[in-house]
């Protein structure tokens, strides 16, 4: 069972690596978004560093379900996912395999870059330990719920808008913390209230949602 | 391959896609070293009842036993005996025909030769090419390189001579009889000939269609 998910997670990769350009595309969206706000807005610091915290976040939000539409779509049409249903591991690990390499592609490339990002809005430096903390707390959330609506719509053609109304609500209470706990690491106060319920939630969707997606992709590939 | 005799079974299964209605009461077996043979015309439900016999669509009613025990309470003991390949190729476009089998293999638990098989398919000049720049021929060998691969003893092919010349023909159909001489059970759905021995084979013709 581990070696399948470190297989299908080492595939996941590689096939990742050779597709760069895919993964590209979700990271621009983040940087350009968060790079428009204080063009927009202005020079009045003040407002950049209330705001700053909460773009960060819808943004890192809306780059992830840019980037979840393809992430059963090419595996539903190729095969390799009923190949991969039809396996004697567990459909759900394999899954999970899937979404961490999702994670680690998309997600991860937002963390390490959101430091910069802080700086463009004019908050302080100390506020980036905060921040990064909260979307390496949060962001698995949203992969995770996320890799459920994606296998449901993986069978169906134009699918973005459904998922992006499938999984905003239930993203929203992950961007509701992670916005709060980045706001108060901004002002310098301490997270450890809203970054626990951020953990919390993403243990819970690490727990729950591998399965939820294999019953999904079960009924996508029906 | 053990000598241990498998048997598939479907008992009055009745196959709908959306709220049309394709097949009804179909009800067979497949024992080692036989194979089934599926035809009939377009639409008729030879695909969607290959599918359901692997567990990937459910059917309306009706239940399908693998050495007697219900498929879908016995997923892993069915799976690691199953070998299936579809409309689509199941290969990843982005990497090479030996990454996709070498995969394939290990997920399998099993390190078999695979130059023979690439020979054997001629595959072996364009083996470390992405399949997405291979032909449609070369695609569907590599499929089939993954199940005749695989090790396991059902093999349920969906139209499997498509796009193959005729030597690829010639060649799959001597590799299915050798598969039938160990035991192994076969179910193809085709249009053309099964290249099987006619005494392993059983024909299913699948009746409708355009209704």
């Amino acid at each position: 069972m581990i070696s399948a998910f470190l297989l299908v997670l080492r595939r996941e990769l590689t096939v990742a690596v050779r597709r760069w350009s895919d993964l590209v595309m979700p990271l621009m969206f983040f940087i350009i978004v968060c790079t428009l706000f204080p063009l927009a807005v202005g020079q009045d610091i003040e407002m950049l560093n209330n705001i700053g915290p909460g773009a960060i976040w819808v943004a890192a939000l809306l780059a992830t379900l840019l980037s979840l539409n393809s992430l059963f779509r090419d595996d539903f049409e190729d095969g390799t996912l009923e190949q991969l249903a039809l396996d004697k591991e567990p459909l759900s690990f394999m899954l999970l395999a899937k979404t961490i390499a999702h994670w680690l592609v998309t997600e991860l490339p937002l963390v390490v870059l959101s430091p910069v990002l802080v700086l463009a809005f004019g908050m302080p430096v100390d506020a980036i330990p905060g921040l990064v903390l909260t979307l390496l707390a949060g962001t698995p959330a949203l992969s995770l719920i996320g890799s459920v609506g994606a296998a449901l719509t993986a069978g169906l053609r134009q699918a973005s808008g459904l998922l992006a109304l499938l999984l905003l609500p239930l993203t929203v209470p992950v961007l509701i913390f992670g916005a709060r706990a980045a706001d108060l690491a901004a002002s310098g106060q301490s997270i450890a209230g809203p970054l626990y319920l951020l953990g919390g939630i993403s243990v819970l969707a690490l727990t729950l949602a591998p399965f939820a997606t294999a019953a999904a992709v079960r009924v996508s590939l029906d | 391959m053990d000598t241990a005799s498998y048997r598939l079974e479907w008992r009055e299964l009745a196959l709908w896609r959306g709220d049309r209605c394709l097949q009804q009461s179909l009800t067979g077996r497949l024992e080692a070293g036989q194979a089934l043979t599926v035809r009939g015309p377009n639409g008729c439900g030879k695909t969607t009842l290959l599918r359901t016999l692997c567990g990937l669509s459910q059917p309306e009613t009706g239940e399908i036993l693998w050495q007697g025990v219900a498929v879908h309470r016995n997923r892993p003991d069915f799976y690691a005996h199953l070998a299936y390949a579809g409309h689509t190729n199941g290969l990843k476009g982005d990497l090479s025909t030996r990454e996709n089998l070498r995969f394939a293999a290990i997920l399998r638990g099993r390190h078999t030769n695979q130059n023979e098989l690439l020979h054997g398919l001629r595959l072996t000049a364009c083996a470390d090419l992405p399949t997405r720049n291979l032909s449609a021929g070369q695609k569907r060998r590599a499929a089939l390189a993954r199940v005749l691969g695989s090790g396991a003893q059902l093999w349920v092919l969906d139209e499997p001579f498509t796009n193959l010349d005729a030597a690829g023909i010639e060649w799959l159909g001597k590799r299915f009889n050798h598969h039938l001489s160990l035991g192994g059970l076969l179910m193809i759905a085709a249009h053309q000939a099964s290249q099987v021995e006619p005494d392993r084979e059983t024909i299913l013709e699948l009746p409708g269609g355009d209704t």
